[in-house]
């Protein structure tokens, strides 16, 4: 089974971390470091799970889930959101426009593994 | 005014509260019911042993009757009362607690204007970790910082092999990171540092440039006469205050010394003893402007003309400048009573307004109130312009010479027992059924 993996984050430190730790786990991890154009990213790219940053440069998180839960090709893919504010506010919103899991930074590797795996069935 | 010279009116408002009527109190005096009056309008002195007796009739200290107690204090201590109703606290023997115990009262008032304070300031404090964007995007910043650490130094710290092009990555990407959580940090701390300032002792910048002002009695000897520059008194006078204060403060006290220029002491005092203190009609002699004489009106030694209360309102109705008179209290926060003249003057721009007023249970007709709205700035085509509003407080005499039915007013609808008012914003603790359905 191709295990995909979108990782749309704007720090690249981040981004190499969270790279290495989930390609060691066997994900082939694919990432876009912007907003604007990270649903597009998501339609041509068809990944089985998406990690979603909030804050963005160009779009933000909460727009970028609400857009894809609008099309029917994506109300179902398993969409993990990272935020930086712990704010209850922000879990809310990324709630109420159906994300599948919610993390707020700083988090462990652990934590993010075992995230990411619970989103998709074991095959 | 001279507390003593209003004996006569407190005992018609102590009458007033215990349900008495003139005759029957002066029947239990052995007084005259017209002498009677005569003394609650303040027409007569009265002491020795008639006093003891009314307050005996009364219920109450003779020294209350005598004294009174401080209008503000009463003022204070009710305001206190109603911010926690649970206790029961006494309302209806304010007076007589201010009276007996006034160090005391004033220390219980004092208490309570200080934790509004404080509460005020907490709020202001946890409005800023909302909302302001320097602190969530440094805060931002440093969790994402932090979080890029944490990840790599686990892998990092974790058993097992990692090859050693990634391990130098992984080494390097902490070396950075850290030096950015290091700035970020730096950035943080000096900005909070700078943010302290604006929230020091009295929390309020409003508030610490009323106290400034109470404290000089709103004159400044030094810019009547032209020879202290508006930022040397702000420097000398508010060395603890903070930077929004100060700069408040600068922008009053210039504008003091740019009143004083354009009418002088002087000039003032002469047309005063002329004229009377109409500030309409001094403005019209003096060719100023209104609220600029309303000022210099207010800012007039006793010597010249007894004490004037001053209230300056912007469009949104936030009072800027407010000195209160004993008898005349203002809100220390928040907008005063709607009915003030003040605020009837900002819904007709450029007309002169000039009525009596009237306290609650205090002398009838204790007060003339002037007061006018103008633009606050120069009027340019096609910019709606922006109006100030100026009320002036004049005490009166007493009820002599009032052709006018005196406007009913009151401080602010939290300790107002007027029944049925329509400008009513929030249930008073004096009226009996909280004067919202009234």
């Amino acid at each position: 089974m191709r295990r995909d993996i979108l990782l749309i984050e704007d720090e690249p430190n981040i981004i190499e971390a969270i790279r290495f730790i989930l390609s060691r786990d066997g994900w082939t991890v694919n990432t876009h470091a912007n907003g604007v154009d990270a649903v597009e990213r998501v339609r041509t790219l068809r990944p089985d799970v998406v990690i979603l940053d909030v804050m963005l440069p160009g779009r933000s998180g909460h727009d970028i889930l609400r857009e894809l839960r609008s099309e029917p090709d994506f109300a179902d893919l398993p969409i993990l959101m990272l935020t930086a504010r712990g704010q209850t506010r922000d879990r809310e919103l990324a709630e109420q426009a159906g994300v599948t899991a919610f993390m707020t930074k700083p988090f462990s590797n652990a934590e993010m593994l075992e995230a990411v795996r619970s989103l998709v069935p074991v095959s | 005014m001279p507390r003593e010279t209003l004996t006569g009116s407190r005992i018609r408002e102590r009458r007033i509260m215990a349900g008495l009527k003139q005759a029957e109190l002066a029947r239990q005096a052995n007084i005259s019911a017209s002498y009677l009056n005569l003394i609650e309008h303040n027409r007569r002195r009265i002491g020795g042993k008639l006093l003891l007796d009314i307050a005996q009739v009364l219920d109450v200290e003779p020294a209350i009757l005598t004294e009174g107690a401080e209008a503000t204090l009463i003022a204070a201590l009710r305001e206190a009362a109603a911010h926690a109703r649970d206790h029961g606290a006494e309302i209806e023997r304010v007076d007589e607690f201010a009276g007996r115990f006034p160090g005391w009262a004033r220390l219980l008032a004092e208490t309570y204007r200080r934790s509004g304070a404080l509460e005020r300031m907490v709020e202001t404090l946890s409005d800023r970790l909302t909302h302001d964007p320097h602190l969530a995007e440094a805060l931002h910043e440093m969790l994402s910082t932090v979080t890029a650490i944490r990840s790599t130094s686990s892998i990092l710290a974790e058993p097992g092999e990692i090859p050693t092009g990634w391990q130098r990555r992984f080494h390097r990407n902490i070396h950075e990171d850290s030096a950015r959580l290091a700035e970020t940090a730096r950035t943080l701390v000096s900005y909070l540092d700078a943010a302290e300032d604006a929230s020091a002792d009295r929390s309020a910048p409003q508030e610490e440039v009323d106290a400034v002002l109470a404290d000089a009695d709103h004159r400044f000897e030094a810019l009547e006469s032209g020879a202290t520059a508006p930022e040397d008194i702000v420097r000398d006078l508010s060395e603890t205050s903070s930077h929004t204060a100060r700069t408040m403060l600068e922008r009053t006290l210039a504008r003091y010394a740019e009143d004083a220029r354009a009418v002088p002491l002087d000039t003032l005092t002469d047309a005063v003893s002329l004229h009377g203190t109409d500030p309409f009609e001094l403005a019209a002699h003096l060719g100023a402007e209104p609220g600029r004489v309303m000022r210099r009106l207010a800012a007039l030694p006793e010597a010249v003309a007894p004490a004037m209360g001053l209230a300056i309102c912007d469009g949104a109705g936030a009072l800027t400048y407010r000195k209160p008179l004993p008898d005349f209290p203002m809100p220390r926060f928040g907008a005063g009573c709607p009915l003030w003249p003040l605020y009837h003057a900002l819904s007709q721009p450029m007309q002169p307004i000039a009525r009596p007023v009237a306290q609650p249970s205090r002398d009838r007709v204790s007060f003339d109130a002037f007061a006018i709205a103008v633009p606050s700035g120069p009027l340019v085509p096609g910019v709606l312009p922006l109006y100030e509003a100026h009320m002036l407080i004049v005490p009166r005499a007493g009820a002599e010479g009032a052709t006018v039915e005196p406007l009913p007013v009151g401080v602010t609808c939290r300790i107002c027992p007027r029944d049925g008012c329509a400008g009513r914003r929030e249930p008073s603790i004096l009226a009996r059924d909280g004067g919202l359905s009234g």
